[in-house]
């Protein structure tokens, strides 16, 4: 008889690179929390716990003066802002094949809007063009970006057929762009539920939008009033679909600029001392150009601001953000199946929803600062803002996703489903989802720094506060670096993956 | 004499798909390209279709329209070259009574007159090929070349489209699978076998049996 070929099954499972990669993540992510300060430093934390509960099912909405004003005001930052962004997007859509616009519009996007927000204030002082500004400038690197990968990704057969001598404006606006105008503008609106979110916290810089009440609210203990808050700015984005109509944008955007308040005057030589003195290099301006010690204090001085701000910022931030990715991405696969048909009925999804909703609405931000108020100061607040925000933006999309997954009649149901047919068939969506997420999770752990966790944004925003603006430009450099490095390494890691190079609205 | 090759390998990409193909068409003739698929037809007329520095008007296999527009849109869109860009987008968003009543008798002898306001995304596929058409004949120029545009007509609407195009164009040359229809409807057949022009003849002198050897292996 003749052997049997040698076909023994290997004893040992091999993984996908998909699973090693994840187990990598959270891996770094269990480093990183050795490393970070998680601790809770208020002295009793379920007081204030219990006295916020009690706040938010006792709204006050009598206790802000002239609370119409506010949601106008928020709204009108909110549209100046987004079409000054989405427009200047657009034509830069156009010319986003040319490296450097390339290169401009990921430094710009880089930058948070409060940050945009804090560096305009130096130098608009509180005018309303500085709010403006802060949304309009990173919208439009965003903009610019989405877009021009939306016209390029679009099959255009119309263009062939063209007849010679059609000129160019005329073959964009008939062959091009029509069939690619659906997917700008539902672009374009969910920017602009993103720009009620930002316009809302730029309050808590100044500006007269909810964010300032809120804050105001926030620190006198007003939990009612910041309910009441609260409670309008869902309602502001639950009914956005009903009174955003597109035959009404037109008309919305040419009256927002007249509800935007008339802030501080703009002092002409503020701009041009920000521009020439203030954000120079203290050595450069304080000796000769020519001078060699000036170039040699000018070396002094980035190496201690980069070994004593710039490094510890970047290994906070860089904590911060590792461990945020996975508790995002443990929360997401955890929240999906509240909002999916293969796992619940219509009440329990209808829940879902609401529950989702409300995370995503609000912003990181203002989650970060009410855990602050309930832990202090530590990296906890900051993790579990971020987490609780991405993570329900996250599942919010995968569970869409899972709704599309055809089964089999006889599969199995409850966590053998959940198990077995349906993480395995989402994970590639949904890491796809959490790596497009990543870049955003270290832009925000900066602005987290503003409330005084010791990211790179907290060292800028000190540097800021004291009137430090050369070291300020300095270490938000480096942050556009850190951000655009993160960036492509999400790219290549998706690429290495194969997974979906275009995630939608992640 | 409006087209010419000479001794040229045509493809993609340096993959030359025909060998060696020379060809002049005048003006006037009515040119039917039959083959196998596959075979090289839609090769020829695209090098045809760049090489000719006049204005041809095209009809591509894939009707090649903006899905979003109306039919009137797409069909306007074989006149943006006339018009000043202004004008053009004046008429994007607020097509002018004018430019209706010139587009209106081209659709309506098509059979797509009800249609003129739909997006040409929810026509089926023979509507959609008919308002390629439409687009060619407001376009005009020297000559009409096709890539099947036929194809999902029957036989009495082939007939009635090849009427109109002829109406319209002086020159044409259409690639066609409909052995029959061609012979009935071109004053030259070429056909095109193993990268080749296997047979180039006036119609008159070419049956259909004539024909068979195309389209066997």
């Amino acid at each position: 008889m003749a052997a049997v070929p040698s076909n023994a099954a290997p004893t040992t499972p091999r993984y996908s690179p998909v699973v090693k990669t994840s187990v990598g993540f959270v891996a770094a992510a269990a480093v990183c929390l050795a490393f970070a300060d998680i601790s809770i430093t208020t002295l009793d934390p379920w007081l204030e716990m219990k006295r916020m509960a009690w706040g938010a099912v006792t709204p006050d909405f009598g206790a802000v003066a002239g609370l119409g004003m506010v949601v106008l005001r928020t709204i009108a930052f909110a549209l100046c802002g987004v079409a000054l962004g989405a427009v200047a997007g657009f034509l830069l859509s156009q010319i986003f094949h040319l490296g450097p616009v390339r290169w401009m519009c990921a430094s710009v996007r880089a930058i948070h809007e409060l940050f945009w927000a804090l560096i305009f204030l130096q130098m608009l002082g509180l005018s309303p063009l500085t709010g403006v500004l802060a949304i309009a400038i990173p919208y439009a690197g965003i903009c610019a970006k989405v877009y021009a990968e939306t016209l390029e990704e679009a099959q255009l057969p119309a263009l062939r057929t063209l007849p010679k001598g059609t000129g160019i404006l005329s073959a964009f606006f008939f062959a091009r762009l029509p069939d690619v105008w659906v997917h700008i503008k539902n672009y374009t609106s969910y920017r602009f539920e993103c720009g009620l979110r930002s316009s809302a916290v730029l309050g808590f810089i100044g500006l007269p939008t909810l964010g300032f009440h809120l804050e105001t609210a926030f620190s006198e203990g007003n939990y009612s009033e910041a309910a009441a808050l609260m409670i309008l700015f869902y309602l502001l984005i639950a009914t956005l679909r009903y009174w955003m109509r597109p035959k009404l944008v037109g008309f919305y955007v040419l009256i927002a600029p007249f509800l935007l308040g008339s802030g501080a005057a703009i002092n002409m030589s503020n701009i041009v001392r920000f521009l020439t003195v203030d954000i120079v290099p203290a050595p450069l301006r304080e000796g000769g150009l020519l001078a060699g010690q000036t170039w040699r204090n000018l070396g002094d001085w980035s190496g201690t601001l980069l070994m004593d701000q710039a490094l510890p910022g970047m290994v906070a931030t860089l904590l911060l953000t590792q461990i945020a990715l996975v508790v995002t991405g443990v929360l997401a696969l955890a929240l999906f199946p509240l909002i999916s048909e293969k796992f619940f009925g219509p009440v329990v999804r209808t829940l879902g929803h609401v529950f989702l909703v409300v995370l995503r609405s609000t912003p990181e931000f203002i989650l970060a600062y009410v855990f602050l108020q309930l832990w202090g100061p530590s990296m906890l607040p900051a993790i579990v803002a971020l987490s609780l925000h991405n993570g329900a933006i996250i599942g919010h999309l995968v569970g869409r996703f899972s709704d599309e997954v055809r089964l089999r009649p006889d599969s199995p149901r409850g966590i053998n489903l959940y198990g077995f047919e349906i993480v395995p068939r989402v994970y590639g969506q949904f890491l796809a989802f959490l790596f497009y997420r990543w870049e955003v999770i270290m832009r925000e752990t900066a602005i987290l720094g503003i409330l005084g966790i010791a990211t790179l944004g907290f060292f800028v925003d000190s540097a800021l506060a004291d009137i430090r603006l050369d070291r300020a430009m300095f270490l938000i450099a480096v942050m556009v670096v850190f951000n655009v490095a993160v960036d492509s390494l999400s790219r290549y890691i998706r690429g290495r993956l194969h997974l979906s190079t275009r995630a939608g609205q992640a | 004499m409006l087209f010419r090759l000479s001794n040229e390998n045509l493809g993609y990409d340096g993959t030359p798909v025909l060998r060696d193909i020379s060809l002049t068409v005048s003006a006037g003739e009515r040119v039917a390209l039959v083959g196998e698929s596959g075979a090289g037809k839609s090769t020829l007329l695209s090098v045809l279709q760049n090489r000719y520095d006049g204005n041809t008007a095209l009809i591509p296999q894939d009707p090649g329209l903006v899905r979003s527009l109306s039919v009137f849109h797409n069909v306007y869109m074989g006149s943006l070259h006339r018009h000043s860009a202004a004008y053009n987008l004046l008429n994007l968003v607020w097509p002018r009574q004018s430019e209706i009543a010139r587009i209106r008798p081209i659709v309506e002898r098509l059979g797509l007159g009800e249609k003129l306001f739909e997006p040409a995304g929810a026509l089926s596929g023979g509507q959609q090929q008919r308002t390629a058409i439409c687009r060619a004949i407001l376009q005009g120029g020297d000559a009409v070349l096709g890539d099947e545009p036929v194809s999902a007509a029957d036989n009495h609407q082939s007939r009635a489209i090849l009427a109109a195009l002829s109406d319209t164009f002086k020159t044409i040359i259409l690639a066609m699978h409909d052995v029959d229809l061609a012979l009935e409807f071109s004053t030259r057949i070429i056909g095109i076998k193993g990268g080749c022009i296997a047979l180039d003849a006036p119609a008159h002198a070419v049956t259909r049996s004539d024909l068979d050897f195309l389209y066997r292996d």
